[in-house]
């Protein structure tokens, strides 16, 4: 009974402090509400008009969506990043910085599922997938797995930081016993959400671009990267902004795993095109149109160099520790491997995956504005949760946000 | 779907042999005769038929009057005072074993919802009222291949009624179930095909495919000649006078494999391998992933981008769930081998419309067969053989 009552007041006063701050704040979630009730509207146009108003065809049958979709299942697995050291070995300089990698977990992982359900072309029969009343092909489908370890995933980071985060509002430390054993299983669980979002693609024979063993590993050395330079750009964002702190040193041993992952990566993506290139056979065709074109057809070219060297810059910049030490560089470098790899691990992934199509066919894709203006939206989305996250947890952190504090 | 070993054999002699044969001694190509055994909604008083494969359908199908006496009695019972039955009570009543509670809800719900319609509508008729049960019921059924015959017909009957009420025209559909000992299969004559796409109108024609985005199952692929089977210089969108100098064609469409990758990535299981090797989708139950376009290596599914559409007076009206119907929206369809046609006996319609003859389809379990003499003595080859989806597709050359 009296757990209700902090629960209440707890939600009562996150509702309070969500909805104050400054002007700035308030500029930021009116911009980010402006754009998802932009996005909103985009998708109801798809919803009446059908996915026709998409780029997508019969030839290239997945797009933007799924392309952001398999990058932030990357980003939602790199809290794992944080919450090994942290909870695990106890390493105390992440203690700060663990609660809101898992706060772009949760909102990296909604973003995820808004992502699916955009794709669908019945949205309004998805409960034929719920097991029990609907038919959940388990364990045959790949993307039955993928609902689970997502939904799984989702879970796991709403449940510790919320147990955590509900202790310190009392007042109280939270226990180890407690949460620890939730903390372990989602070290597994982060690697297997990337696993199975790779096996995905991974598991199709008639894709020969994504059918590749390297797909999956290579799928986490990316998140790795992608996700952790995330968390230091956001880091770095709430350090400028709050009173919340961080210390540089919590910032440069994430820039570390930020480096290992990149450069991993890297030989990976070396692997890749050595296989492709040096002796290239029809499975190659797809490589050949995402770095050269194919008769003609071009589309992905400018995209997949730029990814490429803004990969190969940041790695290199981050493998020096003169560089990677000066704060400014690093943000520098953490932002250009952010959108390479969203270039790489998105659309640079999923689209030649249809091209050429499965007699040869090359079609291109391009996004329409629609599809283009959802994205934009679900993105907002998930910014706009995750701002509404990191408010409560550092109110409640800097001690600001206390139960029965005000009587 | 439970086999452990997936790169496997197909194998024509055993692949769908089941507990009896029938005891009909029709030796026609397609399998049309019933054994006596087989349960389906559909009456079948004792088949001896020696004869062609029309005059044997006639008895096997619910014939169209009878359908007509069902509207009849179906608008009697909407406008006129209670009848016997009526759609509600012939969903209700049926004994369902599987999902019971799910429909106890849905049925209150809908008794709910009835209440509120009737009690907010004062001038909602009796058939807009019986258009929106329709709808409901439609909307909360389960998936078509884990539903009894009851429930099939039920599904059926309700499609039937409920087109009726939107255009005023009949249709008739069949949920006709495969036969035992059929295995469908097809081959096709390289150096017949002209490419004149015959087959690709007579499809869209015969499958009230979406006109608007000309959607295709069949691409007819020109190739120059010398250069062998490349597909990658084959043209699949031409459209000049064939056969143009130089070139030979050759059709692809959906090959039925019998290890369908499609229908493993499935999340809904709404795609699946029916007795006779058909791979079909309960557009119903389709949730609209795309996974299995993702997941197919020979182009063999189409996605209705937007609402799919059908002149009234262009409509085929032989229908059959698991084929020709009207599809909606966001859904995934693909061939059939024409189901409504294949199952009642006849050729698809891709075969029937082949004015040079390159299209061969039957069953593949009667050694009487033309697809059988094509397989035992034409040197065939599949596409893609090495993926091991087993495609009951065949090409061969004179």
């Amino acid at each position: 009974m009296r757990r209700f009552k902090v629960f209440k007041s707890l939600v009562k006063d996150s509702l309070n402090l969500i909805t104050q701050g400054s002007k700035k704040y308030h500029l930021w979630m009116a911009f980010l509400t402006l754009t998802m009730l932009i996005g909103m509207y985009c998708y109801s146009i798809q919803l009446e008009e059908g996915l026709s108003v998409t780029g997508m065809t019969d030839r290239v049958s997945w797009g933007l969506y799924i392309s952001n979709f398999t990058f932030l299942v990357g980003v939602a697995a790199a809290a794992v990043m944080l919450v090994m050291p942290t909870y695990v070995l106890n390493d105390i300089d992440f203690k700060q910085a663990v609660l809101i990698g898992e706060g772009i977990a949760v909102a990296a992982l909604i973003m995820c599922l808004a992502f699916v359900v955009a794709d669908m072309g019945g949205p309004a029969v998805l409960w034929h997938m719920f097991p029990g009343i609907g038919v959940f092909n388990f364990p045959n489908s790949m993307l039955t797995w993928d609902v689970i370890a997502l939904n799984g995933y989702l879970f796991i980071n709403i449940s510790i930081p919320f147990y955590i985060l509900f202790r310190h509002y009392q007042g109280k430390e939270s226990k180890k016993k407690v949460y620890l054993p939730g903390a372990l299983i989602s070290v597994f669980w982060a690697v297997g959400i990337h696993l199975v979002t790779a096996f995905l693609y991974q598991g199709l024979q008639a894709r020969p671009f994504w059918n590749n063993a390297l797909l999956g590993p290579r799928f986490l050395a990316s998140a790795f990267a992608a996700g952790p330079a995330l968390i230091i750009l956001v880091l770095a964002i709430i350090r400028s902004f709050t009173e919340f702190k961080i210390e540089d040193k919590t910032l440069k041993k994430i820039a570390m795993v930020v480096t290992v992952a990149a450069q991993i990566n890297i030989i990976m993506l070396v692997s890749e095109l050595f296989k492709e290139f040096y002796a290239p056979t029809h499975h190659s065709e797809s490589a050949y149109y995402l770095f050269f074109g194919l008769e003609g057809k071009t589309a992905l070219l400018p995209w997949i160099w730029t990814a490429i060297s803004m990969n190969v810059f940041a790695t290199f910049i981050l493998t020096f520790h003169k560089l990677r030490n000066n704060l400014n560089i690093l943000y520098g470098a953490c932002t250009l491997l952010f959108i390479a790899i969203w270039i790489e691990k998105g659309f640079g992934l999923i689209v030649p995956g249809f091209i050429p199509g499965p007699y040869g066919k090359i079609a291109e894709y391009t996004p329409t504005g629609i599809e283009i203006g959802v994205t934009i939206g679900i993105w907002a989305m998930g910014a706009f949760v995750f701002t509404m996250l990191a408010r409560i947890a550092i109110g409640i952190e800097t001690g600001s946000l206390r139960y029965k504090k005000k009587c | 779907m439970s086999r452990i070993d997936k790169y496997f054999k197909l194998n024509m002699n055993s692949a769908t042999k089941q507990k009896t044969s029938g005891g009909c001694g029709c030796g026609s190509t397609s399998g049309t005769c019933k054994p006596q055994n087989q349960e389906t909604a559909v009456k079948t008083t004792s088949c001896s038929c020696g004869s062609d494969s029309k005059s044997c359908r006639s008895h096997q199908e619910k014939s169209p009057i009878s359908d007509e006496e069902f509207f009849k009695g179906a608008i009697d019972a909407a406008i006129g005072d209670e009848r016997k039955k009526d759609g509600f009570d012939q969903v209700f009543d049926v004994k369902m074993d599987r999902r019971n509670a799910f429909k106890k809800l849905t049925a209150s719900l809908l008794i709910g919802a009835g209440a509120v319609s009737s009690c907010t509508s004062i001038v909602s008729s009796n058939e807009s009222k019986e258009k929106s049960q329709i709808d409901w019921e439609e909307q909360f059924k389960g998936n078509y291949k884990l539903m009894g015959d009851n429930e099939k017909k039920a599904t059926v009957d309700r499609l039937v009624r409920s087109y009726q009420l939107r255009t005023g025209k009949n249709i008739s559909m069949s949920s006709k179930n495969a036969e035992d000992d059929v295995l469908f299969g097809y081959a096709f004559n390289i150096s017949k095909c002209q490419g004149y796409m015959d087959c690709v109108s007579a499809c869209v024609e015969e499958n009230n495919q979406d006109r608007n985005s000309q959607m295709q199952y069949i691409r007819i692929h020109e190739m120059k000649d010398g250069k062998g089977f490349n597909f990658n210089e084959a043209d699949d969108n031409y459209y000049y006078e064939v056969p143009a100098e130089g070139h030979f064609y050759m059709g692809t469409q959906c090959f039925h494999c019998d290890n369908p990758p499609c229908v493993e990535v499935c999340p809904v299981q709404a795609t699946w391998r029916e007795d006779d090797g058909l791979v079909v989708v309960d557009y119903d139950w389709c949730v609209g992933c795309r996974y299995c376009m993702a997941a197919c290596p020979y182009d063999g599914r189409r996605f209705n981008w937007s609402k799919p559409e059908v002149p009234e007076e262009e409509v085929n009206k032989t229908q059959h769930y698991l084929g020709n119907r009207m599809r909606k929206k966001g859904v995934v369809e693909k061939c059939t081998f024409c189901v409504q046609r294949s199952r009642a006996g006849e050729n698809p319609a891709c075969v029937e419309a082949c004015p040079t003859g390159a299209r061969v389809f039957g069953n593949l379990l009667d050694p009487d067969s033309t697809i059988r003499w094509v397989l035992e003595n034409k040197k065939v080859f599949r596409l893609k053989e090495d993926l091991g989806t087993e495609p009951k597709f065949w090409y061969f050359i004179d």
